[in-house]
């Protein structure tokens, strides 16, 4: 029992930052419709980003409000310069500019920032961990955990009272109407980018505090398919919820399942998920069917 | 044209084209007096929804462009324009088959509405003035578009345009799929808008006998050309609209298909 809730714990903690970057994926595939496989590249760069702004002695609540800052310019330069092009071109072509985004991204990385695993050195956050009773929590994992909350609420509340989030979702839900009342889609298109960025950005500097850093981070970028198809595509909130359960799978399946295999089981088992729930619920549990008024 | 009164938007001898091949309009020339209602009307694939749209800008969205003439709004011209643009001078089509955010609330629905508009107490005031002309959309404010019934979302549209402040709407066939108790309220309220806010419409209708009734004026349209265009009252009167539109005989009853021999009358309006 004390296994069980340590895992779930674990996997609650973690599964925010996936919600994190589930929430940016989900921004762009519902407003634009596209299809980003650049995700995990995004991550990548944001948590560089920090660490080097952090290496170069910046406080760290300062530096990931800078890695938010660069994240948003960033998504917009994007956008811009890769996506807008292809705006109405086939929806497969779009796809293989975000494959050529992410092959182009890794390669900048691995060229600033080399190959060799990197620590936020000092570290960021104090290394003696927390009892909950018997349960063991990293403070490295409570602080992202509460770094994704009050980010996923801003965001939140972005798209629910603002007049540009509440802009964004109009544009995902009948582009041409909101076209007629003056919303300008390619603004949309460049702040859903913009806003996707800032999300994976923490979302890597976070992970990056919790393992280290190196290509492999951009491996979060696979993780959020799952994430996303169990939500449900175009669900916000699903994709929250879907970060989150994957987060706990990824660890129950770590601690229960691993010591039967040769190992990997941990990265495996999202997919083996995501595969049972497209047999099963090919919308995901929140996704779009649509209205059907009787 | 015989109305006197000033025109605030005048389309030139407008020829449109879709794909840089399909030319849909052919040199439609309309006015819409200050204040007025014009109704557009025609068959389907006339091109009055095409006529609309180039109006709007929203076209451009859809591959075609006003190739030829000219559509001038308070005398300047804004055929070039980005549909942004034209709606932030004022124009605002409300596109044909009650398209509601559906995942948003009505009154979210609204709000995107005044998204070229400012701040919040101008929001407020113009909420309220929706609710003033919508009472029924008050009760279901909070209430996801996609559900509301087919009538609350054709007034959460034609509400929403009016979030935008609108110098000008283009209307495309409200009474679409509406039940006709539903379609003489809708109506009743777009002619006390007219009256009360002053607000000029283009009405596109398949309905002929009620968009004559709304509108002192309609153009008729048929494949993209103007065939027709005067008073509703003469419109009335005239025996081939009382033929192809209204249904009526010269005697004002009924008339068999039969006697209709519409190719031959067709015939001298094409040319």
């Amino acid at each position: 029992m004390e296994l069980f809730l340590q895992l779930l714990i674990t996997g609650i903690l973690v599964g925010s930052i996936y919600a994190l970057v589930a929430l940016g994926w989900t921004l762009i595939y519902k407003c634009s419709g596209v299809l980003n496989l650049a995700m995990g590249e995004l991550t990548l760069i944001g948590a560089y980003v920090c660490l080097t702004l952090y290496h170069w002695h910046i406080p760290f609540i300062l530096a990931l409000l800078i890695t938010l800052a660069i994240g948003f310019a960033l998504g917009i330069l994007t956008e811009v310069v890769f996506l807008r092009p292809m705006v109405g071109e086939p929806v497969l072509s779009v796809i293989m500019v975000t494959v050529g985004l992410s092959f182009f991204f890794k390669g900048m990385v691995e060229l600033i920032w080399g190959t060799d695993t990197v620590v936020f050195s000092p570290p960021v956050f104090p290394i003696e961990p927390i009892f909950l009773g018997k349960i063991v929590i990293g403070q490295v994992y409570l602080w992202a955990f509460i770094a994704s909350i009050i980010l996923l609420l801003a965001f939140v509340s972005f798209f629910k009272y603002t007049k540009w989030g509440l802009s964004m979702q109009a544009t995902a839900d009948d582009e041409m109407a909101a076209l007629s009342l003056g919303v300008n889609a390619k603004v949309v298109y460049a702040l859903a980018w913009a806003i996707a960025f800032m999300a994976a950005g923490v979302g890597g500097t976070l992970l990056g505090n919790i393992n280290g850093l190196n290509i492999s981070v951009g491996y979060l970028g696979l993780l959020v398919l799952p994430a996303v198809v169990l939500g449900g595509l175009n669900s916000v909130p699903g994709a929250i919820v879907g970060g989150l359960v994957i987060g706990v799978i990824q660890n129950l399946a770590d601690g229960y399942l691993s010591r039967y295999t040769p190992g990997g089981v941990k990265d495996v088992f999202p997919f083996f998920v995501m595969v049972i729930i497209l047999l099963f619920k090919p919308y995901g549990l929140w996704g779009w069917i649509r209205i059907e008024r009787v | 044209m015989e109305q006197s009164s000033e025109i605030i938007l005048k389309l030139n001898n407008i020829e449109v084209m879709y794909h840089e091949v399909i030319l849909v309009l052919k040199g439609v020339s309309i006015d819409i007096p200050k204040g007025g209602i014009v109704a557009l009307l025609g068959a389907n694939g006339a091109g009055k929804s095409t006529t609309l749209k180039s109006i709007s800008g929203l076209l451009k969205h859809e591959d075609g462009e006003v190739t030829d003439g000219s559509i001038e709004f308070m005398g300047e011209q804004i055929h070039h324009l980005s549909a942004e643009e034209i709606a932030k001078r004022g124009i605002i089509q409300i596109i044909e088959g009650r398209r509601v955010f559906e995942h948003l609330t009505v009154e979210e629905n609204l709000r995107v509405g005044a998204h070229l508009r400012g701040n919040g107490s101008a929001i407020k005031e113009r909420l309220e003035m929706v609710y003033h002309y919508f009472p029924r959309l008050i009760e279901r404010k909070n209430v996801m578009a996609g559900f509301i019934s087919g009538g609350e979302q054709q007034m959460t549209v034609i509400g929403r345009a009016l979030m935008a402040q609108p110098k000008l709407m283009l209307l495309d066939e409200p009474s679409m799929g509406l039940a006709p108790l539903l379609i003489k309220e809708i109506f009743e309220i777009i002619t006390k808008l007219n009256k009360e806010e002053k607000i000029p419409l283009l009405l596109v209708e398949q309905n002929v006998k009620l968009a004559l009734t709304v509108a002192p004026y309609a153009y008729v349209l048929e494949n993209g050309r103007l065939v027709m265009h005067d008073t509703s009252e003469k419109l009335k009167e005239n025996p081939d609209i009382r033929d192809f539109y209204l249904g009526l005989s010269d005697l004002g009853e009924r008339k068999s298909f039969r006697q209709v021999k519409h190719y031959k009358r067709r015939k001298r309006w094409l040319t």
